[in-house]
């Protein structure tokens, strides 16, 4: 149990610092919005000065971070100027829509890189085996840029999948179920090449935590016992490897993330990315501190379940302290 | 052996691809803000050897477009002129690395002629030539921003690994909040707190500042693990015996023992930082028009007529590909290498 609390206490101090660092990014934006009314001629100082009084502009720092962490807390996000809307709800879906898209990902990539990285351990050396680490270096030294367009240039060839957006227009009377079709359609393509991107790294972990369990000498008596081949590889080796491979998973999330934006602007998938790159440019402040924030947190949450993970499946780990 | 030779292959590939793009002038027909206004989106010229009268010409030449009549927006080869390639011409002048001048440049043809040997873009400017000048910029940023997050990382290793304690534990947390970062999305959001336009050096410097000082946090943790195997072997201990300072264990003993592993991060953090300037010009966030960087030649693929009608504007992306396969590879060498050393 002290395991478990230590590793919450930690994602929590991780956000704090990592919500520190956004404070810093806000105050860092050049000018504030009164800067503007400074230079209108029919605005006294005082009455600038007041206005940020009343909006707690003339507060210390820390105060003000105290504040601003609190209203983030409570959800409030603050304020998207450019689309004249508070930040949450603009940031529910579009979350919702990234989560949608890397966790299907994520999923196709892990169904994907399991089998093939297990199998490619128990064959090691074999025709098969040199074929696939191939197979993964070639994918590994394609650019992510080039994929994603070179996927986005199929769909505007040949016309088998949609080139944008998450949803055909007017489906939105359509029922529930065509409108899931259509969203799964949709989201064929990106989902395909961030599985690209992402399966021949994990892959390549699957299969070195997987040789180095087959090499222990637990093995080698397993199979002089005469236990059958794939009992020894899914019931013995496949646990003893799978303490790596589950910190690899928290460790995805990040590499993920990062994948996923430009994977969502580049066949514009309606999620965190486009966002992201949007409201930089409209100089959207709140939205872009609230995006960071976000993805931090997602981070934070993959890593604190590959953590819970790990203390269900290590006994070693949960008895540590006791 | 193998790995020897492994590595070679990938350093003999680096080192040519790096003098491409350092003497980028010499190697380039043009400047890479020349613009031809007559000929946007022109495809890749081709080489001839034989001319439309079937006469056989050891000198390759080309054929100067024309507008193709039956399908607008189009060209077709103009064959009652050729131009022969020509080797070591007199052209537009340019400075090797920056210092001396120089109008001398390896093909080009002559008079009206023109050599797109990878197409051109909207504006008619050579895709080649902006390759090579726009790698000065993109490989630049990655060699310097890598070579940062790996100094930051051996400096805050070392002392980690080295003295351990308090100093250990205060710089290993401070790692984990870098990692815990979504670094792509912190190198937008520190972008976004900048104003939009800014001059070209500038942005130049603020991403190489940027990517690495968000970078040190993996190098930092792999030196620190080799430091701590490396300052209890036998004979910096031994050292230490003989009353040698500290300064003098970590320069001599400590730090030697990193240098496989100080490469190998060097050759993977590489890479993936071009790839983040890419990323960031592509989106027009980082170096702007007209400046060339693999990023912006590769934007106007943004626009669905440019993506879908001109295949040639994928090629600076596909010749990413040598590149990133040299460092690779090196890195894989490198830790090869290193496994049959420490065995």
């Amino acid at each position: 149990m002290r395991y478990l609390a230590r590793r919450f206490v930690h994602a929590i101090l991780l956000l704090l610092a990592v919500s520190f660092f956004s404070f810093a990014l806000l105050q860092l934006a050049p000018g504030d919005f009164f800067d503007e009314m400074r230079l209108n001629p029919q605005i006294s100082e005082r009455t600038v000065e007041a206005i940020r009084a009343q909006y707690g502009l003339d507060r210390p720092l820390p105060v003000r971070y105290e504040r601003w962490l609190g209203a983030m807390l409570k959800g409030n996000l603050g304020y998207s100027m450019a689309t004249n809307s508070a930040v949450a709800p603009l940031l529910r879906v579009r979350a919702r829509n990234t989560l949608l898209l890397s966790g299907t990902a994520t999923a196709l990539a892990w169904l994907l890189a399991l089998p093939l990285g297990v199998w490619s351990a128990a064959k090691r050396g074999a025709l098969g085996d040199r074929i696939g680490a191939l197979a993964t270096s070639a994918i590994l030294t394609i650019p992510d840029m080039l994929l994603f367009l070179g996927l986005l240039l199929l769909a505007a060839r040949t016309g088998w999948f949609p080139t944008g957006g998450m949803v055909s227009p007017g489906i939105g009377e359509a029922n529930f179920w065509s409108r899931a079709k259509d969203i799964a359609f949709h989201l064929v393509l990106p989902a395909a090449g961030l599985a690209l991107v992402m399966t021949p790294v994990l892959m390549r972990h699957v299969r070195a935590a997987m040789t180095e369990a087959l090499d222990s000498p637990f093995i080698r008596a397993a199979r002089g016992h005469g236990i059958s081949r794939g009992r020894v590889l899914f019931r013995y080796a496949l646990p003893a490897a799978s303490n790596s491979l589950i910190s690899l998973l928290g460790f995805s999330v990040a590499t993920m993330l990062s994948t996923s934006m430009l994977a969502e602007v580049v066949l514009s998938w309606p999620g965190l990315g486009p966002l992201l790159v949007e409201s930089i440019f409209s100089r959207d402040v709140y939205v872009v501190v609230a995006v960071v924030m976000l993805s931090s947190v997602f981070l934070v949450m993959g890593n604190l379940i590959a953590d819970l993970l790990l203390f269900v499946s290590d006994p070693r780990i949960r008895l540590e302290n006791e | 052996m193998k790995s020897r030779r492994k590595l070679w292959g990938a350093l003999i590939l680096l080192a040519v691809f790096h003098a491409l793009i350092l003497f980028a002038g010499f190697f380039a027909p043009y400047g890479f803000a020349v613009q031809d206004r007559e000929m946007p989106f022109a495809p890749p010229t081709r080489l001839h050897f034989t001319d439309a009268r079937g006469k056989v010409h050891l000198r390759p030449f080309v054929y100067g477009l024309k507008d193709d009549p039956a399908n607008p927006g189009a060209y077709v080869a103009d064959t009652s002129e050729l131009y022969p390639l020509r080797f070591f011409v007199r052209g537009a002048p340019y400075k090797v690395a920056g210092l001396i001048e120089s109008r001398l440049h390896l093909v080009g043809v002559e008079g009206d002629g023109r050599l797109f040997l990878m197409g051109t873009d909207g504006y008619g400017r050579d895709q080649l030539s902006r390759f090579l000048y726009g790698g000065q910029i993109s490989l630049l940023a990655g060699l310097l921003a890598a070579a940062l997050s790996v100094f930051l990382g051996v400096v805050i290793g070392a002392l980690a690994g080295f003295y351990g304690g308090w100093i250990d534990e205060l710089l290993m947390r401070g790692s984990e909040i870098f990692l815990a970062l979504p670094w792509l999305y912190l190198l937008f959001a520190v972008r976004a707190a900048l104003p939009l336009h800014i001059a070209e050096w500038q942005v130049f410097l603020l991403l190489v500042a940027v990517m690495g000082l968000i970078g040190w946090a993996r190098p930092a943790r792999m030196i620190r693990g080799v430091v701590l195997s490396a300052k209890e072997r036998k004979f910096v201990l031994a050292a230490r015996g003989f009353g040698a300072s500290d300064a003098h264990l970590l320069f001599q003993h400590v730090l030697p023992q990193t240098y496989g592993v100080v490469f190998t991060q060097i050759a993977l953090l590489i890479p993936q930082y071009v790839l983040a300037e890419v990323t960031l010009s592509f989106l027009g966030l980082g170096v702007g028009e007209p400046m060339a960087s693999w990023g912006t030649l590769l934007s106007s693929l943004q626009q669905y007529y440019v993506l879908s009608s001109y295949w040639w504007m994928f090629l600076p992306a596909l010749l990413l590909i040598p590149l990133f396969l040299g460092y690779y590879t090196m890195a894989d060498a490198l830790q090869e290498r290193l496994k049959s050393v420490s065995l």
